[in-house]
């Protein structure tokens, strides 16, 4: 029973992975998206940078990259304040 | 444990290394890479100098080092620049940007050879975000050094 119920499983996966290989999208046209045509062409204006991804990154998800900053900053902070004891009396 | 081989390899690679770290983080607005990446640059080629050098010699080169402060003035930084879009619009807004300050001049339309001079708060942030994963990513290596290098009355 169980035997069988795994291969049940087993098959329908498969068959839902080449239905959904067989229903992908061609290479190299993506859906439409406003929001990259939108970055794409005022990111060069609005941010002054040619590096569009840098202009994503720093400022129009400029919160993520602070909370990003946050994390290795907390990460160091753990490190040091938890090793400063062993390390002589450096840092 | 440093042989004449790290240190020959170490005085050669090492200048190569920061010089390519700080140009990473001062192109981020430019070319591929930024703050975060520059600093690892720069820190791994900080780390080699950690490695190939003694205890002694390493200990009197990062005494005078404020890694620590440096790590602070970096986030402080970020959050100062982010402040600064709070006079008439939101945080982190591109004031600097087309302002004609540093780093503000307006960028051309379409493909252009890319200038420094542009950027606006992206080559600030870039800058205070290198300094501050450097600092950090440095102190992190330099405590483990000091830690494996202890002898063993001293624990």
């Amino acid at each position: 029973m169980r035997r069988a119920l795994g291969l049940f499983a087993f098959l329908s996966f498969i068959i839902l992975l080449l239905a959904v290989a067989i229903s992908l999208r061609p290479f190299g046209e993506p859906p439409h998206a406003e929001m990259d045509t939108y970055f794409i062409e005022h990111a060069q204006e609005e941010a002054s940078a040619n590096n569009v991804v840098t202009s994503v990154v720093f400022d129009y998800r400029g919160f993520d990259t602070l909370g990003e900053a946050t994390v290795l900053f907390t990460a160091v902070s753990g490190v040091l304040m938890a090793l400063r004891h062993y390390g002589g009396k450096e840092k | 444990m440093t042989t004449t081989i790290i240190r020959t390899t170490t005085k050669i690679l090492a200048p190569l290394i920061l010089v390519f770290g700080s140009y990473i983080i001062l192109h981020g607005h430019l070319t591929p890479g930024g703050g975060f990446q520059g600093g690892a640059v720069f820190a791994s080629g900080l780390a080699l100098l950690i490695v190939a050098n003694n205890k002694e010699k390493v200990k009197e080169l990062f005494d005078k080092v404020p890694l620590t402060q440096l790590e602070s003035l970096g986030a402080l930084g970020f959050l100062g620049i982010g402040a600064l879009g709070l006079m008439g619009y939101t945080f982190l807004k591109n004031v600097i940007a087309n302002s004609g300050l540093l780093f503000g001049a307006p960028t051309p339309k379409g493909i252009n050879p890319g200038y420094l001079n542009t950027g606006g708060t992206l080559s600030y942030l870039n800058i205070f975000v290198g300094t501050k994963v450097l600092a950090g990513l440095t102190s992190i290596v330099l405590i483990f050094f000091l830690i494996l290098r202890r002898e063993k009355d001293e624990w």
